[in-house]
Parts: C-alpha cells; structure tokens; sequence
C-alpha cells in the first residue's frame, strides 16, 4: 500500500494549512568564517597599531615566563597542580587587554594567566593551586571571578553578572572563558541560550586548544567548528587564530565593542595548542605524537607576534631584551612570594561558611580548638 | 499559604529594588502553581523575569545576577526538577561565600514546591530535603503554616546566605483552619517551635507533616498519650535546643517526615536527640517516614506517605513494658 492508497489520504486532511512560519533570525550572518581569522603575516597586519602590539610582546613574554614558572614551581613542591598555557599565551593576553577596568573575566582553572594579565598579583592568583585557601581575592576588587574548575559552569554567572550590570544601567562587559572539552556541558549551553534571549553583554571565548585531558576534539564534537555552535543560539560566531594576538585581540574587542553598545552576546573560538600537559599530573605522550607538537611549535604565538614586530621595525633588540628582562623579574618576585611558606589559619575552616555561624559549626570550631590545643602542649 | 508566600515576595519586592523574581512560568502565567502571581505585572517583567527552561542555567545566572549585588529568588516548579541545578547549588551556590573568604556573599533564595499528597504524577512529589541538608552553606526551611510561609520566606530574601525554601505543596491550598496552640511568633531561620505541648512524647517534624502530627496528637489522647508537637521550620540550621528541651521533658521522642528513613533528616535528629538526650530517655528515638523508595504512583502515594494511623502505632511502641 502506498501513501496515495491509504485510507483518508488526499485532499480531505488537508483542508488546512499549518500557520505561516519563518526562521526568526536570518542564519547567515551569525555563521563563522570557515579559515580562523589571522593578522601576522598577512596584509591586514599593516595596520597594526605599534604601541599596542609592543604591550602585547611584553605581555606574550611575561606570560611564557609565567608559565614557566609556575610549572617550576610544581616541581618544587610549591604548587600541587600547574594546568599550563605555553602555547595559549595569546588567547589569555588578549582576554585581559580587551576589558575594561569595570568589566568583568569569568576565568576557567585554566586561566590564572589572563587573570594575573588583568593585574591580579600573580601569588594571589595561584592560591588555589598551592592549596591555602580557595580564592586568594576579593573578585569583586578586580572584577574577577574566583578560577571555575567545575566545567563551564562559569559560564552562567557571567550571563546573570552582565545582565545584572545592565539592567542597572551599568556599562559592564563579562568575558568568559571555557575550553574545548567544557563546550560539551550542559553548563555551557544554557549560558549561551540565556545570553541569546536575554541580549546580555556576554563575549564566551573557548579556547579550543585540541584535547579535553586526552580526548581530542573529534571524539568532543561533530560540529563543524565550535564557532558554529553560536548559530544555534542566535548570536554570532567567530573563529579566530589563538595563537596570533593580533586576531584575537581585534575579535575580542569587536565582541566586547558589540556586547557594550547592546548589541548581546558573542561567541568566539580561539583555535589554539596546548603545548604541554593538561597538568604536571598528566602524562601527554600516551594521547599525541611528536610531529602534532613539532608542526604547532612553528606556530608558536610568541614568535609569530616577535617576527613580525620585528620585520616591520616596531621592536628591536634592544626592546626584546629589555622586555624578557622584565620577565626575568617578574619570575623573580613569583618565586620569592611562592617560596614563603604560606600562613594558613586553621578557623578559617568554619569563618565563612555561613554569614553567621550555626550552633554546629560552633561546637566543631570548639573541638578543633581544643585539638590544637592539645597538640602544642605535646 | 500560597497567597502569603505570593505577598512575602511582593512585599519584599516593593521594599527592596535589588529582590528579582526569576524562574520557568513564574511572569506572565503567575507560576503553575500561582505563586508569582501578579507579581510581573506589578513590578515589571525585569523584576519577575520567565527565563529559559533550564534550571541550572536559572541558578547560574542568578549566581551572577547575586555576585552583581541583587537578592534573586528562583523558583524551580516541582521538586524533582531542580535536580539540574544541583552542580551550580553545590559547586557554586553553597561554596561562594567559603570560597571567597566571606568577599562574595549569595544571597539568593531557592524556591522549591516539595513533597506529596497532591496526587501529582512521578518526578512531581519527591521530598528531596536530605539533599540540601547534606550540602554545607545552605540554609534549608520549611513552612508549615501561613504566618510562617509568610514570615520564613521573607527572612529567607533578607538572608546573606543562600535559602533553599521548600514549600509543602499539598499545604499551598491550607488555610489558617488548624490553628496551631502555640503562639505564631515570625521566626527567624533557625528556629523551631514547640506547636502543641504535651507530656508523654515529643512528635518532631516538619512541613508537611505538621498538620498530620498534630492530627495525630489529638487522635492520641483517646489512648491516654498527651504528644508534645515541635515544628522544626529550619532543617539548616537545626535548632537543637527546643528539641533536646523538650524530648529531655517528654522522655519520648519520635521523628515524622515524608522523605525515606535511610539517610533521611530523621536519621540525623534521632542521633542528635540520642547524643543529648540518652540518660533523659524511656525509650528509643523512633522514626515515621516515607519508605525508601522512588516516589510511589498517585494511586499508592496513601500508603507511602505517614500518616495518623502510623504515627500512633509508632507512639505505642515507646511504650516499654519492662
């Protein structure tokens, strides 16, 4: 039996036509470019703005020496975790340069480097993982939210920060970080879909930087690229080269131009390499091979930014030295802050779980009190 | 109830401008179960806000929407829906403040309509309070009354602390007709209150098993037992003091609640009341719950809820022989 030969088919069911429907926002111009955007090496680095682009070399450099470390630092003992961003070094500068200082960054684990690039002291950005005290300060001081290790979940707040800020007629941009692996949560998903609908003053960058632990974005996704993903939510999407400053910094910005004259949320990914481990807990052989890292090495974000200032005469050598010099110490003083043993105060474990303190929480303050106590007297 | 919870959120609102009312349903229809009701229309759909269905996004962005210093008050419709959410209460919600150091206070608050008895269908009935009660930086009420739905929820919106308001929804159509014995004095949180005074047990509970106990109290005087009734209002903090005074003058004690017994609140109040009250007590804390098990058909919810009749034959138990 065919369609046709069914019983009732014909004109009879339909006597009536479904309502008239159209897509409600014009797909096109939201969907991303297919190549990430890039500016070194190509014309549009012409019109680079020199002051700009040596701030972003100090920033490049500082941060690789930040990275380095801070990983140091792991070995040492210093930190009990260390997830690295050599490599992402761009991503994390331009995120900080773009805002604001009444704007706010919505930092992942990963992210202690933007956050120190937005003037956080890089000690009091890395308390969490040395382990003396969740955050190590006050976010509402620096418009920073506290380091995000559930994934993604960041990514809500800063839609409710931003959409707070504007309906207090407050001129606040929130920009929130995520990585490849995080666009997978549920989290993530539902920001974008309340920053869509609300029009909040939201910029998500991901920064896809190839594997989630060890899984790679293939087995992540099957969009065509993250960027795309935008599109389902009626905001725009762009794709960009993490690894070049220059690019990232333009779109950033662009974004965040967008986000403040209300014109709502955009998405952007940042395609990027981890160059190193997830963290110092993770072993990265086991997942990639040699000739993946080699070819993403010529690629590095530090270089490419340096050869091109350096081609068209906007920094020399005496700049470059001048500015690892600067690196050097920065390094330096993270040292001498990490290397001081930490004073952790153990009633801090009951003095901020409640505005008040519970009946409960009193008699367990009692009783390790009376433990110290006793263990002094030993 | 249900107009006193819609009247405390409206007189919050009008009082204070930073209080915004968020949610699924919760603008133009009033919420399913009316509670918003008006609200949109009277301070605007920015202040009463229909958000997208998705309720860890609803908690996330209130979680922004308090880091940017307003007081939001999410509703989650059903008991078993707010189940999404439960990373952003967890993970973020009941941490920030401790996080933070006390820089980054959450005020929010967190309706949730709760329990059984409403003849709702599965996933719409769970009493889920052993959650929140288990998640450090919560606070977790209860009203059981109209004054207290009234009084706890706008303590509740005044609190620095996130709330997690659980609303009785089979109390929501009660009206002030059991008046309680005791005064109703607007608690703070954290503050429990002894509703009938007696002398041979103590019936603790909460919600919406007050009004079964207190049932049950008046069944138990034909048996010659005169049940003291305490109603706990606040899980979070738990105010173990009215509890221990009263079970230290009883001698008796047993716990009513509609959630399952095995690592149900009960659990917790019996050993509390044990710790405190052992050399005080004639016989064992005994518990009257839901049973352990998924959240029955509206057919079977009868025999799965506590009721009078279980209540009572638990009393008889306290009765030791020898």
């Amino acid at each position: 039996m065919t369609v046709q030969e069914l019983p009732g088919a014909g004109a009879s069911h339909r006597s009536t036509q479904p309502p008239a429907w159209s897509p409600r926002t014009d797909a096109a111009p939201l969907l991303p470019d297919p190549e990430p955007y890039r500016v070194l090496g190509t014309e549009a680095a012409d019109r680079l703005d020199p002051e700009l682009m040596r701030r972003c070399y100090a920033e490049l450099v500082r941060g690789r020496r930040y990275n380095a470390q801070a990983t140091a630092l792991t070995k040492q003992g210093r930190l009990a975790v260390y997830p690295s961003t050599v490599g992402q070094e761009a991503c994390e500068i331009a995120a900080a340069l773009v805002l604001e200082e009444q704007d706010w960054l919505f930092p992942s684990y990963r992210d202690t480097l933007a956050a120190v690039a937005r003037g956080l002291d890089p000690v009091q950005a890395l308390t969490l993982l040395r382990g003396d005290w969740h955050t190590g300060y006050d976010p509402r001081e620096h418009r920073i939210a506290p380091l995000s290790t559930p994934l993604a979940t960041q990514l809500p707040h800063a839609v409710g920060l931003a959409h707070a800020a504007r309906l207090r007629g407050d001129d606040v941009v929130a920009l929130a970080m995520v990585g490849d692996g995080g666009t997978s949560e549920g989290d993530f998903h539902e920001a974008l879909n309340f920053a869509a609908v609300w029009q909040a003053p939201v910029v998500f960058l991901v920064q896809n930087n190839g594997f989630a632990i060890s899984v790679p974005l293939a087995k992540q996704t099957a969009a065509p690229t993250l960027a795309h993903k935008a599109v389902g939510y009626g905001m725009p999407g762009r794709l960009v080269d993490g690894n070049d400053v220059a690019a990232m910094h333009e779109v950033l910005s662009e974004a965040v131009r967008r986000a403040r004259a209300g014109g709502g949320p955009t998405l952007i990914e940042a395609v990027t390499y981890r160059m190193e481990a997830h963290t110092n807990a993770d072993d990265a052989t086991r997942y990639r091979g040699d000739a993946e890292v080699e070819a993403w090495k010529a690629h590095d974000p530090v270089d490419l930014l340096e050869r091109e200032l350096t081609a068209r005469g906007i920094i020399d050598e005496a700049a470059i030295r001048a500015v690892r010099d600067d690196a050097e110490a920065m390094a330096a003083a993270l040292r001498e802050g990490m290397n001081a043993d930490p004073v952790v105060d153990p009633t801090d474990l009951f003095a901020h779980v409640y505005a008040e303190q519970t009946d409960r929480l009193r008699e367990q303050a009692a009783m390790l009190r009376a433990e110290l106590e006793a263990e002094g007297r030993e | 109830m249900a107009q006193a919870l819609t009247r405390a959120m409206r007189d919050a609102m009008a009082e204070d401008p930073t209080v915004h009312v968020m949610g699924e349903d919760v603008g133009t229809l009033g919420g399913v179960f009316r509670i918003t009701d008006g609200l949109a229309k009277e301070f605007g759909e920015e202040r009463c806000t229909d958000t997208p269905l998705a309720e860890a996004g609803i908690l996330g962005a209130a979680v922004g929407m308090a880091m940017y210093g307003l007081r939001p008050v999410v509703e989650m419709q059903f008991d078993a829906f707010a189940y999404p959410a439960f990373e952003q209460l967890i993970s973020h919600v009941a941490k920030m403040r401790n996080r933070t150091r006390g820089a980054m206070p959450l005020p929010i608050t967190i309706r949730v309509p709760y329990g059984g008895g409403i003849g709702g269908v599965e996933h719409h009935c769970d009493s889920s309070e052993a959650y929140y009660v288990a998640t450090p930086g919560l606070h977790v009420v209860t009203p059981a009354t109209v004054e207290d739905a009234y009084g706890l929820l706008r303590a509740s919106i005044a609190s620095d602390d996130p709330v997690v308001f659980l609303e009785p929804k089979r109390l929501y159509w009660s009206k002030a007709d059991w008046r309680p014995e005791a005064p109703a004095a607007v608690p703070g949180i954290g503050k429990a209150l002894v509703r009938r005074t007696g002398t041979s047990a103590t019936l603790i509970t909460y919600g919406p098993s007050l009004p079964v106990c207190l049932e049950a109290a008046e069944a138990a005087r034909e048996e010659g037992w005169d049940l003291e009734v305490v109603d706990l209002r606040s899980l979070v903090p738990f105010d173990e003091d009215t509890v221990v005074e009263s079970v230290r003058r009883t001698g008796r004690a047993v716990v009513v609640h509609e959630a399952g017994g095995f690592g149900g609140p009960g659990a917790e109040i019996a050993a509390r009341v044990t710790e405190r009250c052992f050399h005080h007590l004639e016989a064992p804390v005994l518990r009257v719950t839901g049973f352990d098990i998924p959240y029955p058909p509206p057919m079977l919810e009868k025999h799965h809820l506590p009721g009078v009749d279980r209540i009572l034959d638990t009393v008889a138990r306290l009765q030791w022989e020898n």
